[in-house]
């Protein structure tokens, strides 16, 4: 299988420039006849979807939701970075790039992170068209905010609620091509396999989640749009339907898993209240700007808290330790997330954490209140105000800012944000790791695309804020779309598939007799169960901080719970039925593979770079320890299934623009 | 706390359906869904078929969830999707009946998850603004008053749940509509095609079998995103106008 990046040559500015001008190009005649599968309805697949269609080309789309409109790109809140320097604050494509790359710790490839600060500035224009409503200031201009790991306002917004907005336009510009007939969407069907012919990508397997029938699909190519895999954690801020499915079918199926291990844990969630926790929720990055990060110095202290003998009111400004603070004096509060994340894992670790499951760290508001207020006194010419009435003042500043979210918060905990301290714990929330791909955007799958989260192309190590939401559209809008012609302008000729040939007849039985196996187990524990037990052990070994040995015996614990899993697991129901239980026992069986693979990535990592943070890695200060002599590679996994070890195959990465430096924040 | 349920159980759209009685065990820290997924949990350790509810981000914003519970879409809070309803507004022996929403154009699937398609097909009618992807003007080009564009977020902020539907007697979808006319038709890009926008979505709205707005506003009271009533004002005055205005008829 072919394993090359297809960068352009040129210099690095101009290669999309002169790559879009000279790639191979579908005459419309031939797009008519032309049949293109798209997996996925988020931000990556509808954008896709949809301009695919416009095109011209026969689009099949495939989601397991009831409707597009519910792909999770709809709950991200904090907004969506573009190049647009509209702040005049000194903003380019190149300083996109530049931190982009740096953010991301030096594993991404240079020529598809520049091409996608490129295009970031085409999104804002296509979904203000589109009619995205983005915050916008007393001059009718669009509003820009700042997010963490950068210097410049670059990040549009429709209040918290952007990753909503942009879906919706995609998902409106999708309908728009299902009603001329372009797109034909089968909802409620979930991908199940891929099905390959002479070597390329020809299909899909899907079952359809009403009835429970399996389907073949046929088509020229096939484009995986699909998410990310944070819920192999079982608790991670992920919607509870996210899954690997998809890509891991193509992966068993040759394709290769690039950087597995690269996992973003968020520092700002609210904690785990008990065993019954389905899910977690994200508070937003914003939050940081204001909220100072502490834990009691003492144990004892922390302990009462815990207990609920004290509250945070009870402990001295001198017992206190605001340890973004004391660690990071040059970002503060605002360090990356991986860099806030450990801290706060550290302190709870040393027996510092605040909540009855001792893990928990405070996010106070309480300076900023105060200080507000005193402002706002002061401009309206309050003199002498007494505490209380600066308090006032100051939680009406807060609640403009933060209203929303301090809402959620007492909406979920029970708890008056504005009284007591936040109580927050960092949560599992994004992959960088994905199916490899190359700067067409294809897998080494020939005609296997993989857009969005689901590839790896763009964060490296670690992603920033507000960046998720721009590669998406950016693969999907703006990217695919025309280096999909790349391949399809060798497929002029080829005649339509048939779905009942052999390789699809194949790979069905295949499904069904995987299904078949699971159902047959008939054994006494819930799928929810063993995703939990799963979700426990890559939490303690592959989570925020990992060890050689514990990562040996993770590897040990996973093949065990999976051999567990098929020996005793109870899935009710039938397989011809509208049947939950059964969607998850599968997603499930997938996890454990994958779960496997990013702890062997894990252990092959030797180094520590951005979200993988190996203990016997770091530096005198506890900071994280990169190698780029021996690490500066895309780790492509090659599955070879349960009985042998994976194949790793590296894509070494060529730094020419930028030079390689230790992310400081001190 | 010690709950007794009262769920709506139904095999598939044909069978009658039927009320089923569990007791649960259920903690003030726990979510409604979380609530749910114990007794599922319960039912699955006894061997029996669980309940089939429909969930996904569970944090208020994708839509999916929604439940009548005793009686009200989304449960007792305002402004509350189901998935953010928490068991502490319960308290022990509290006996809560558990319903799929009830409208025509919504028949049941199984048990608590109904058929939204319709939602769907009234968005492809002409819910959208005819741009194709490629080089639009500057995102700067047209400047939108800060309140306009407000007012138009207010609307677009609908998660598309249903439980407008559910609340309404005639189970009429006008807040539906009328949320995703006003977000397109307050805005310039939007105005151009309002007209025909309009005409269209309810045009199919009529189609799926939805009833007719006679001005009860449960709509509003229920609607997890506070959509407002204003909306469907917007609508009639957009839809009389444009009988009135446009020489094609949709």
């Amino acid at each position: 299988m072919s394993f090359d990046s297809n960068v352009p040559p040129g210099p690095l500015a101009e290669k999309w420039t002169r790559y879009r001008g000279t790639m191979n190009l579908v005459a419309p005649n031939n797009k008519r006849r032309i049949e293109i599968i798209v997996v996925g309805t988020g931000l990556a697949g509808a954008s896709a979807a949809a301009t695919l269609g416009e095109l011209g080309y026969n689009v099949k789309c495939f989601t397991f939701h009831d409707s597009p409109r519910r792909a999770h790109s709809i709950a991200a809140q904090g907004g969506i970075n573009a190049a647009k320097n509209y702040a005049n604050d000194g903003d380019s494509v190149y300083r996109l790039f530049y931190d982009t790359i740096k953010g991301g710790d030096y594993r991404s490839r240079e020529s598809n992170v520049h091409r996608l600060a490129e295009v970031s500035r085409n999104i804002i224009d296509q979904a203000v068209a589109q009619g995205v409503p983005f915050a916008r200031d007393y001059g009718g201009l669009l509003d820009n905010r700042s997010f963490g790991g950068v210097q410049v306002s670059r990040t549009f917004y429709a209040r918290g609620q952007t990753g909503q907005q942009l879906l919706l336009g995609a998902y409106q510009a999708l309908s728009r091509q299902i009603a001329e007939g372009n797109v034909q969407m089968y909802n409620r069907h979930e991908m199940l396999d891929l099905v390959l012919a002479g070597g390329k990508a020809r299909g899909i397997i899907v079952r359809n989640l009403l009835t429970g029938e399996l389907e073949r699909h046929a088509a020229h190519c096939v484009v995986l749009a699909t998410g990310g895999y944070g819920n192999v954690f079982y608790l991670s801020t992920n919607a509870m339907n996210c899954n690997v499915t998809a890509s891991w079918r193509a992966t068993r199926r040759g394709a290769y898993m690039a950087n597995p291990c690269f996992t973003q844990i968020h520092p700002t969630c609210i904690p785990q209240s008990g065993d019954y926790q389905s899910k977690l929720t994200l508070m937003s990055e914003s939050l940081r700007n204001d909220g100072r990060v502490w834990v009691p110095k003492k144990q004892d202290d922390a302990k009462a808290i815990r207990e609920g003998k004290k509250t945070a009111n009870d402990i001295a400004e001198a017992d206190r330790d605001y340890f973004l603070e004391r660690r990071y004096p040059a970002f503060g509060n605002l360090v990356p997330r991986d860099v806030a994340s450990r801290a706060a894992k550290v302190a709870c670790d040393e027996g510092l954490g605040v909540a009855p499951t001792g893990l928990a760290v405070f996010l106070d508001f309480e300076d900023a209140i105060m200080r507000y207020g005193r402002s706002k006194a002061h401009s309206t010419g309050m003199h002498n105000p007494s505490d209380a009435e600066v308090r006032k003042l100051g939680e009406k500043v807060v609640e403009e800012k933060y209203g929303n979210l301090f809402e959620m918060y007492e909406k979920i905990t029970g708890e008056d944000p504005y009284k007591l301290p936040m109580k927050i714990y960092p949560a599992v929330h994004y992959t960088m790791g994905g199916l490899w791909v190359d700067y067409n955007l294809e897998t080494n799958i020939p005609g296997l695309f993989a857009l969005g989260e689901c590839n790896f192309s763009d964060h490296g190590a670690n992603r920033l804020g507000a960046s998720a939401l721009m590669q998406g559209l950016a693969d999907g809008y703006f990217v695919l779309p025309y280096t999909i012609g790349q391949f399809l302008s060798n497929e002029i000729r080829t005649p339509k598939f048939d779905p009942n040939a052999k390789e699809f007849m194949d790979a069905e039985k295949d499904t069904r007799e995987r299904l078949e196996r699971m159902m047959n187990v008939k054994g006494n524990q819930s799928v929810e169960s063993f995703h939990r037990r799963l979700g426990k052990i890559m939490w303690d070994y592959c989570g925020m901080s990992r060890n050689a040995d514990g990562l040996k015996k993770a590897r040990k614990m996973i093949q065990e719970l999976r051999e567990e899993f098929y020996r005793d697991v109870f899935v009710p129901g039938s397989i011809n039925d509208y049947n939950p239980e059964l969607e998850k026992a599968q997603r499930v069986a997938d996890f454990f593979e994958l779960g496997e693979l990013m702890v062997v990535d894990a252990l092959n990592r030797n180094e520590s770079c951005g979200g993988h943070f190996r203990e016997e890695y770091q530096t005198e200060e506890g900071e994280a320890l990169r190698d780029d002599e021996n690490y500066a590679y895309v780790a492509a996994w090659e599955y070879k299934g349960w009985e042998e070890d994976p194949v790793l195959h590296k894509e070494e990465l060529v730094f020419e623009n930028v030079e390689l430096k230790t992310r400081s924040y001190k | 706390m010690k709950l007794t349920l009262k769920i709506w159980r139904q095999k598939s759209p044909k069978d009658k359906g039927r009320f089923e009685t569990y007791q649960v065990e259920a903690n003030p820290h726990m979510s409604f869904l979380e609530m749910l997924d114990v007794l599922n949990e319960e039912l699955i350790a006894r061997k029996e078929e669980p309940v089939t509810f429909e969930h996904d981000c569970r944090e208020g914003i994708c839509g999916t969830c929604g439940l009548v519970i005793n009686g009200q879409p989304h449960g007792p809070n305002q402004g509350t999707a189901t998935c953010q309803l928490h068991m502490r507004f319960y308290k022990d022996g509290d006996i809560i009946v558990i319903e799929p929403y009830r409208a025509s154009a919504f028949p049941v699937l199984k048990d608590l998850a109904v058929d939204r398609s319709a939602f769907d097909r009234i968005i492809q009618a002409g819910g959208f603004i005819s741009v194709n992807t490629g080089a639009p003007q500057d995102g700067n080009a047209i400047p939108i008053e800060k309140d306009q564009a407000a007012k138009s977020f207010d609307a677009a902020a609908c998660i598309g749940c249903g439980a407008c539907v559910a609340a309404c007697p005639n189970a009429s979808a006008m807040l539906f509509v009328s949320a995703k006319v006003s977000h397109l038709a307050l805005l310039p890009q939007g105005k151009v095609e309002a007209k025909r926008r309009a005409q269209a979505m309810v045009k199919q709205m009529d189609a799926e079998g939805f009833g007719m707005c006679s001005n009860i506003t449960a709509c509003e009271a229920e609607c997890p995103k506070e959509i407002s009533v204003t909306n469907i004002a917007r609508l009639n005055r957009e839809y009389l106008s444009s009988s009135i205005g446009t020489e094609t008829k949709v």
